[in-house]
């Protein structure tokens, strides 16, 4: 057992927790932030990507040890006040969503690309989005979705 | 304002968007175990001995059983398709107790405090296998002495069904100018919905009482079928279908696992979880496809059709799960598509083979229909010197001549095929792009332009009950839908569907709005649970709309007459004077005489002042079953870039104009749309589940099995014609496997197109750059 402090969605966390156990089974079943969802057991899907210290982190390939000292951001964390991000509001009316299971880990992942840039072209958010499986929306209407966001952002609303 | 056809954005996507979601794996109870389950490594094989006490000795480990232990109490899988009466239909044990039948087939199960300990202790499980021949090969399967999959039943082969109607398609191929026959492989595919399959069982203490959470499209029918499987009285059990994230056919299934997880739950009396990893998930969640089609087509030189015979193998896998010898017969009736002709002869034979069992994936026999009719359209359009799309046009049903009954017997309501085809080569500039793929082949440019077109069809709204009990279907077709109005007057709208990502809160809600004339935001739609909603038939083939949409559109047409009763009765008025708009019941010819549909309904509530002989309420329910199926249809075009020197395709343009009848929600109708062409056009270029030859999967988890992602995907130009069906009152026809029917043979068809003038005749799919490559290499050979 290791002893572990970190930040989650701006609550800090002491645990202890075992030396193999992955960072998305420490948020979902220690912490019971179930909004971060399993998708597959080889790092494909991108299903559970979390933010972690400013990096979007696929978290079935993180250990929780390895987040001792860390910040990490789910998609639980990002609303303020209940104040959704200009990518929620995005996704919402481009009906970049269906069954949702793969929306945490597309709403982090594109909030990174936007991070480093504000105004991607639609080729460049494909790319970006590679490591993150859709299976329902055929991924045009969140690339347009990612697009509305950069230029809303621009506006300084947070993505 | 009219709600049906409003682009309204979906009520469901708030908690999906800030992590509120209830997905089954998210699901915990106080003193919950957890299951795993051990699974056969390999395809077919005598089990010897199964021995798992030394599990019990690892930490954490709190139960374990055999399929021995387990045997007790526990039925067969069922089959509710038993297509023809004389069909093989093996036993299916849950759990495999003296002989495993394809990898992944489970042996033992541990239970332990927590999943990584479950998970180990699976390891000190010991079992001895005697490895018994695999059976992979169709053809071979029906050979004369092939080993068999299920050895008491002495052969492999699981049924024929066979379809033969108009004249006889011997004498017609005699007759015919132009004979072409064909042979086209479906591969099988893997669904992959997102979300893992899971289950938790929760019992209720001491009263053999559970409540079951699935990752499930079925809710209600795994309620019946876990009730007759596991012994445990229906009325003992709730399912309940959570947030499920995605199902695409593969969660309308009855799993071992989740009678598994009953039957352990019910013996520990604590609640027990099962959830399957995605690896997990390849080899034990069922698999789509799975098929080789001989297709013949009889035509004259002038391109007009005569007839069309199909000879179909089916790979069933190793055992019949809910509907698998069901879904080549859902295709069979649209092997003619949208031509006309006088002759049609099929023959369907299911064979046994020991690999993982195949049954519904989008679109569920239809899409191979129309990939084999498409394709060879695209052959015949060849031969004869024509144009695709002008071979289509000489054979197509006419708009005029609907409702048409086609050569296989289904009577088509209404479609114009006409003005989809119209729109579609003007969005996508068909003559334009033809005259670049003729410069391009003059040149002999390297990278070679194909043109693919598809103009389908296809049957949903599953289906009038009487239809179903002719071709066997254990079940009916109806679908229940019943309207609460509440005293302050909101509503709760409860149907029978169960909606996996098709937004039906949303796309409900616009249908009662409209008919009660109440505001969007005051209705709340009730699913997914047989407590709440106790009666239904589910979700899977674009039936959802089509006849649980229509069943919400009776029953609030029934509030509305049962409030227009008492709102006579409260305003001093014959019922016939009064006018019913936008909520509000008045009396003609006096505006100020008017009681709003909230009111009556409050009124109602009080019960102080109601007609003699009314009941207190003004809800109704209603149940459907539809007259006929729907038949959405519409027109593919693909345009695909293939580099000669790499195999690679890269699709430059797709246009696809769906005529889906009327349209509730033009927003998620396209996200439906965008969605089916994704997984049709990675049948076409990318999916495949491989075996090696002695049965493994060897395309076993997402590093291997190749679902596009992103950068793999064009952007699609979609449109739409609206026909509406006319056999509901919606005029409604279904979406949801329109797209996936539609992209595969235009997809293949362009990049047939591409290489034509180099040889290249047909591909196997998924048509990756080495098949490409492969193909070129043999044609200039
Ligand atoms: S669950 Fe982490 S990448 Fe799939
Ligand atoms: S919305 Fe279902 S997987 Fe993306």
């Amino acid at each position: 057992m290791t002893r572990i402090s970190v930040k989650v969605d701006g609550t800090v966390y002491q645990d202890e927790v075992e030396p193999r156990l992955l960072l998305i089974h420490y948020l979902r079943d220690r912490l019971g932030l179930t909004g971060t969802p399993i998708g597959c057991d080889t790092s494909n899907c991108g299903a559970c990507t979390v933010d972690l210290d400013g990096a979007s982190v696929k978290s079935c390939s993180v250990l929780a040890v390895q987040a001792d000292g860390s910040e990490v951001t789910t998609v639980q964390g990002l609303a303020r006040d209940g104040e959704w991000t200009a990518l929620q509001h995005a996704f919402h009316e481009r009906h970049a969503l269906q069954c949702g299971y793969c929306t945490p880990g597309m709403l982090m992942a594109a909030r990174d690309l936007l991070r480093d840039n504000a105004r991607p072209t639609p080729d460049e958010v494909r790319h970006a989005l590679e490591g993150n499986l859709c299976r329902c929306t055929g991924y045009q209407n969140i690339v347009r979705a990612v697009l509305d966001a950069a230029e809303t952002a621009e506006q300084g609303v947070a993505t | 304002m009219s709600e049906v056809g409003t682009a309204r954005l979906r009520k469901e996507d708030a908690r999906l968007l800030t992590g509120q979601t209830r997905w089954t794996d998210n699901i915990d109870a106080t003193g919950m175990l957890h299951l795993a389950v051990l699974r056969s490594p390999m395809a077919h094989a005598r089990v010897d001995r199964v021995d798992v006490s030394p599990a019990l000795e690892r930490p954490g480990v709190v139960a374990a059983f055999s399929g021995a232990d387990l045997a007790e109490g526990m039925g067969s899988l069922p089959c509710a398709w038993p297509v023809t009466e004389d069909i093989v239909l093996p036993d299916h044990p849950p759990i495999a107790t003296s002989e495993v039948r394809f990898a992944g087939d489970p042996v033992a199960v541990v239970v332990a405090r927590d999943r990584y300990a479950a998970a180990d202790a699976l390891e000190a499980v010991e079992v001895e296998y005697t490895p018994l021949p695999p059976v992979l090969d169709l053809e071979e399967a029906l050979a004369e002495g092939a080993p068999l999959v299920h050895s008491d039943k002495g052969t492999n082969r699981c049924y024929d069904w066979p379809l033969r109607t108009g004249e006889d398609f011997a004498e017609v191929r005699r007759r015919a100018e132009v004979t072409l026959k064909r042979r086209y492989h479906q591969q099988r595919l893997i669904p992959n919905a997102m979300e893992p399959r899971a289950v938790v069982v929760t019992p209720t203490a001491a009263s053999d009482e559970y409540t079951v959470h699935s990752s499930t499209q079925i809710p209600h029918i795994l309620r019946v079928m876990l009730a007759v499987v596991t012994g445990v009285p229906e009325h003992k059990l709730r399912v309940v279908a959570p947030d499920v994230g995605g199902g695409f056919g593969s969660k309308l299934q009855v799993y071992g696992e989740e009678a598994i997880t009953l039957a352990v739950a019910r013996r520990l009396g604590r609640p027990v979880k099962w959830t399957e990893s995605r690896s997990e998930g390849y080899l034990a969640t069922h698999h789509g496809r799975g098929m080789i089609q001989d297709i013949e087509i009889a035509a004259n030189r002038d391109g007009t059709l005569l007839g069309l015979k199909a000879d179909l193998l089916v790979d069933m896998g190793a055992y019949l799960m809910l509907v698998t010898p069901g879904i080549p017969i859902l295709g069979a009736f649209m092997y003619p598509g949208i031509y006309k002709m006088g002759s049609y002869e099929l023959n369907v034979t299911g064979v046994f083979t020991t690999r993982t069992p195949t049954d519904a994936y989008r679109g569920a026999g239809r899409p191979e229909a129309t990939y084999a009719i498409e394709r060879i359209m695209d052959e015949l359009a060849d031969e004869l010197g024509l144009d695709p799309v002008e071979l289509r046009r000489r054979n197509w049903i006419r708009h005029e001549e609907f409702p048409y009954t086609t050569i296989a017997g289904l009577t088509y309501d209404s479609g114009n095929y006409e003005a989809a085809t119209d729109k579609a080569l003007a969005l996508f500039d068909y003559d334009k792009l033809r005259a670049e793929q003729a410069d391009r082949n003059q040149r002999g440019d390297t990278v070679r332009l194909g043109i693919g077109v598809s103009t389908y069809t296809e049957m949903c709204g599953l289906a009038p009950s009487r239809v179903l009990r002719d071709l066997r279907y254990a079940a009916g077709g109806w679908e229940a839908a019943s309207v609460r109005m509440l005293p302050t007057g909101k509503v709760e709208v409860v149907t029978g569907t169960s909606p996996h990502g098709q937004g039906h809160a949303t796309s409900w809600s616009q249908i009662a709005a409209d008919v009660l004339g109440v505001p969007f935001d005051d209705v709340q739609v009730v699913h997914g649970d047989t407590r709440a909603a106790p009666q239904g038939m589910d979700t899977y083939g674009s039936r959802s709309l089509v006849v649980g949409g229509t069943a919400v559109h009776h029953a609030a047409t029934k509030v509305v007459d049962k409030a227009r009763k008492v709102a006579a009765h409260l305003l001093e008025a014959n019922e016939g004077d009064l006018e019913f708009t936008d909520g509000v019941f008045s009396v003609k010819g006096s505006p100020d005489a008017r009681r709003t549909i909230q009111e009556i309904a409050f009124e109602t509530f009080t019960s102080h002042d109601l007609p003699d002989g009314v009941e207190p309420t003004i809800n109704a329910g209603h149940l459907t079953d539809p007259d006929n199926f729907s038949y959405p249809h519409g027109t593919h075009l693909c345009a695909v870039e293939v580099d000669t020197e790499t195999g690679q395709t890269r699709i430059r343009s797709y246009v696809a104009v769906d005529d889906v009848g009327r349209v509730i929600n033009p927003l998620i109708v396209e996200g439906q749309v965008h969605g089916g062409l994704a997984q049709g056009i990675a049948q076409a270029l990318y999916e495949e589940a491989v075996y090696d030859e002695e049965g493994n999967l060897v395309s076993g988890t997402m590093a291997d099995y190749l679902v596009p992602a992103a950068p793999d995907l064009p952007e699609f130009v979609t449109d739409r014609t609206e026909t509406p069906a006319t056999t509901n009152p919606l005029g409604v026809k279904g979406v949801g496997e329109a797209g996936t029917i539609a992209s595969t043979p235009a997809v293949v068809g362009a990049i047939v197109d591409a290489l034509r003038p180099l040889g290249v005749r047909d591909l196997r799919m998924p048509c990756t750059p080495e098949r490409v490559w492969q193909a070129l290499k043999e044609a200039s050979a």
